[in-house]
């Protein structure tokens, strides 16, 4: 009786792939993934292969010599500049970026009218595409033009014989680039670390309210430590972005006066695509990588350490 | 007692006031003076002796005329919207399916995968773009647009997958489960049950690799150089400027037409995007 | 120790007036417990007796000062959150420790106090630890002797039993109402659990959308409840209510009984239709419906397993209450009108 009834309900069933989960995530996956490894993978190998190489944009072949690029990119004066002014540019505008966004981000944890509209206009230095941000800034630090003067003196900041050439004297090119960069990472660090505030619960700042501690010992003993990892995050993801940057530069200055502001991409770019000597350029660009890497390692270990907790 | 409160609430507000005021006029003042320069005419633009910040003459139209009249602005614009639509499809052809296999294979492999794809993400354009200027010659693909539909994949794919990853997670299983009950399978129950469900993520993706295809520039200035092909993001900076005269105008105007109206759409999305970028540091 | 005391306090939420002129005194060394269910605004009333919320009117009073204006450092309180609300980046010891070093204690005092909060509640082999290592149990004790530490006048609990496990929660109950012994600290808590208020507290303050209904010692709560309101938020099953007229008659399962059971002559007899008898081992309930009244009257009645009688569904019986078991409530404001002896 029980098998009569059971063998009328029983619904026909066929293995069909879509069933067959192993291979439906591996089918699933592999497009995205065969995509990478060709056109992520292979260039990288082969951007290796090129700085060990003598290849140039003409040349149809391409020998391998060992580290002679390597070595003559190395006796080149102008790499040492760009490496480091890559650096600099790097470190200063991080601890500029930090310090703003912290303070934005209290500003803005707190709900007030007009937010969604402030934070619109926060957020455009990041949005807009860079190398358009950067011809803004190029209008605003003409040497003729500049708005920046034309309001120094009439505020009396500057003198009447004050002109700062912005992008035309080396210290002052790199202020700038430097001004630039930390006005585009701004708005990606605070938005970072917003998140990061709003994630703390209100629990532990009333706790630490009732516990006895004032505004500054609730921000540094509170609020910052619980705050370290996603500051984290923030900072690799605007070195990231500042140390293998090539486009403000090139919009700014070309990497001018003299060369004076080459940065590691953006000479790459003038050896490599400019000057068609795509080996050197190769080797230049691969001195990215090491930075690159160990930023690669730190958020290994804070993705990591976040499974754990 | 109840005015000292009072006092420091109100000493409170303004500081927070003056915070803001700070950071917004330095944040959008370049967007604000883009606006200005767009409408003024090129007189008042370089009259040294007037406030900048005053229309000393009757604001104009000229410039955007100019912008769009006899330079290719408009064809970069199509350009760059082209290239956008295909690469935002090829980036959900690949990306939904990975991200979402990547939330439901069980094991450590999907978390660590998801990481690896994660990490492509930080390999800039500027170590790539040597080599892939050699490609791109070796295709045939010079100074064609269909170079940049072909690359520009490499850095959306990456980032997209995790963002979706993180956000298929976020689905409960249960409506799977409940549809394979039902009588779908898997594949099945992804296509009907989830994806629609998941509509807000997959808008998202598409917002945000538009975003990224308008701002690229390295592969876009490496690859193509014929005016007609240019992205606005290439186009701008590169090519209105005749000799040493800059077209200052027309360029302001560029920038602001390419920039608010993405920043706009990109504004509600943001919660989601900072969702990604904060790679789980956050719980 | 101190009187804590809110005076007309209010808090308005733009339309909602969470706490609307609440006056309230909870006496030295007193198991003040705020009993109501979400939304009644007990957790706002604790928040401006801590000072983590400013009142919209009114003023908190404790120990005879006047403390409106300070900030909840200035006022020398302790709270336990029902999150515990422990710092996820500190270990045990540091948790614990905390307020003393935000007030510049010296060290060798601190280590002090810490262990002697640690040894009271049991944790010492725990100070090395972070939150995250310990059980549920565990993080409530650590969150008990960091408020302990500080020897404050009144303690504030915010449900700090509800992430409990249920088998947990009533050792922790009976542990935490010998430790405010042991203290006599003044404390004020806040549950929704009607169990736990009556089992904790020496007064329990019934509130209800802002506003408190009746004060009084559980006994007075359970047995002279002034307002409909109270009559059945308290007891489980509620207080059956029945309409008769402009009024309620209201009384209490338990005392409802069958005749032959109840023995006393002052009785108001019932008839009774069984609708539905439900085993819960110790008691039955026995469910069903007053004859002979419009609109229909169900009414459940609550009989101890060791009353043996026989009582079958769908029977008609003769209930009857005791006439001084009885509560009459006006129907219209709630309150009651009978003087409840």
């Amino acid at each position: 009786m029980a098998t009569a009834t059971a063998a009328k309900t029983q619904v026909s069933y066929r293995p069909r792939l879509a069933d067959n989960e192993r291979w439906l995530w591996r089918l699933m996956l592999a497009p995205a993934i065969l995509y990478i490894v060709l056109l992520v993978g292979f260039p990288f190998l082969l951007s290796l292969y090129y700085s060990l190489s003598d290849v140039t944009v003409g040349s149809r072949e391409m020998n391998f010599v060992g580290l002679k690029t390597f070595a003559r990119i190395i006796e080149n004066r102008t790499f040492w500049t760009a490496l480091r002014n890559t650096l600099v540019i790097t470190i200063v505008t991080q601890i500029f970026a930090l310090f703003f966004a912290n303070v934005l981000a209290m500003a803005l944890s707190t709900d007030f009218r007009g937010k969604w509209f402030v934070r619109f206009l926060i957020l455009l230095p990041w949005v807009a595409p860079i190398s358009l941000g950067a011809i803004g800034w190029l209008w605003i630090y003409d040497s003729i033009y500049s708005v920046i003067n034309w309001t120094g003196q009439a505020l009396r900041i500057l003198g009447p014989n004050d002109w700062p050439i912005w992008l035309g004297q080396p210290n002052l090119a790199m202020a700038s680039i430097i001004i630039v960069q930390v006005w585009r990472i701004v708005p990606l660090a605070t938005v970072i670390i917003l998140a990061g505030l709003t994630s703390i619960p209100q629990d532990i700042h009333d706790a630490a309210q009732v516990d006895g501690a004032g505004f500054w010992r609730r921000l540094l003993q509170i609020t910052f430590p619980l705050l370290l990892p996603i500051t984290l995050v923030a900072v690799l993801f605007g070195v990231i972005f500042t140390f293998t940057d090539l486009i403000v530069v090139f919009v700014l200055t070309r990497g001018g006066p003299y060369d004076t502001t080459q940065v590691l991409a953006s000479w790459a770019f003038f050896t490599g695509i400019q000057g068609g000597d795509l080996a050197g350029g190769a080797a230049v660009s691969l001195f990215l990588f090491p930075v690159l890497t160990a930023v690669a390692i730190v958020f290994l270990i804070l993705a990591r350490r976040a499974e754990v907790t | 007692m109840r005015i000292a409160a009072k006092a420091k609430r109100v000493a409170g507000t303004a500081g927070h006031a003056g915070v803001l005021v700070f950071f917004v006029t330095f944040l959008a003042f370049p967007f604000y003076w883009m606006l200005m320069t767009t409408f003024k005419t090129t007189i008042d633009l370089h009259d040294v002796s007037k406030n900048p910040f005053l229309f000393n003459e009757a604001p104009t139209l000229e410039h955007l005329k100019v912008l769009f009249e006899d330079t290719q602005y408009l064809q970069w614009l199509i350009n760059t919207g082209a290239v956008g639509v295909a690469v935002v499809a090829i980036t959900l052809v690949l990306a939904v399916p990975a991200g979402y296999a990547l939330a439901r294979m069980t094991g450590a492999w999907g978390q660590t995968l998801g990481i690896a794809i994660f990490l492509t993400y930080l390999v800039p354009p500027t170590i790539l773009f040597i080599p892939f200027s050699r490609i791109i010659g070796a295709l045939g693909l010079q100074d064609s647009l269909w170079s940049l539909v072909l690359v520009y994949p490499s850095f959306t794919v990456p980032f997209c997958t995790w963002l979706l990853m993180g956000f298929y997670k976020a689905i409960p299983r249960d409506l799977e489960d409940a549809a394979m009950i039902d009588g779908l399978s898997r594949l099945g129950a992804f296509v009907k049950v989830v994806t629609p469900i998941s509509l807000a993520g997959l808008l998202t993706v598409i917002i945000f690799t538009f975003t990224l295809v308008t701002q690229e520039f390295v592969y876009g200035v490496t690859f193509i150089t014929a005016a007609s092909s240019y992205t606005v993001s290439v186009g701008v900076p590169t090519f209105l400027v005749r000799g040493d005269v800059y077209f200052w105008g027309s360029m302001m105007g560029a920038c602001l037409i390419a920039s608010v109206p993405i920043a706009l759409i990109y504004n509600l999305f943001v919660d989601r995007f900072v969702a990604g970028f904060t790679v789980g540091a956050v719980k | 120790m101190a009187t804590v005391e809110a005076r007309r306090i209010s808090k308005h939420f733009d339309d909602v007036r969470a706490v609307d002129g609440i006056d309230l005194i909870a006496k030295e060394g007193e198991f003040l417990v705020l009993l109501g269910p979400s939304g009644c605004g007990k957790t706002t009333l604790m928040r401006l007796i801590a000072g983590l919320e400013q009142p919209t009117a009114g003023d908190i009073v404790i120990d005879g000062k006047i403390v409106t204006d300070l900030p909840p450092r200035a006022r020398n309180i302790a709270m336990v959150f029902q999150s515990y609300a422990l710092y996820p980046h500190l270990t045990v010891e540091r948790n614990i420790s905390f307020p003393l070093r935000a007030v510049g204690m010296p060290k060798d005092e601190i280590r002090k106090k810490v262990d002697w909060a640690a040894r009271m509640f049991g944790i010492q082999r725990f100070l090395d630890r972070k939150p995250r290592q310990l059980s549920g149990g565990e993080r409530q004790r650590v969150a008990l002797a960091r408020a302990v530490v500080r020897e404050p006048v009144v303690f504030l609990l915010d449900e700090p039993l509800s992430n409990l496990d249920a088998k947990l929660r009533n050792s922790a109950r009976d542990e935490l109402k010998q430790f405010q012994r042991e203290l006599a600290t003044t404390t004020i808590y806040v549950t929704h659990d009607q169990a736990e208020a009556m089992g904790l507290g020496d007064r329990i303050a019934v509130l209800n959308q802002g506003k408190v209904i009746q004060v009084g010692t559980p006994h007075d709560i359970y047995g002279r409840p002034m307002d409909t309101f109270v009559a059945t938020f308290i007891g489980s099953p509620p207080m059956n209510l029945i309409e008769d007229d402009a009024h309620y008659i209201g009384f209490r399962p338990e005392s409802f009984l069958p005749r032959g059971i109840e023995e006393g002559d002052d009785v108001a007899t019932f008839p009774f239709r069984v609708t539905r008898v439900e085993y819960l081992g110790a008691d039955h309930l026995i469910y069903g419906v007053l004859e002979g009244r419009s609109p229909e009257a169900h009414v459940i009645s609550k009989l101890p397993n060791n009353i043996r009688v026989e009582i079958v569904a769908g029977r008609r019986y003769d209930f009857v209450v005791r006439r001084t078991d009885i509560a009459r409530f006006d129907r219209a404001s709630g309150r009651r009108i009978d003087n409840g002896r």
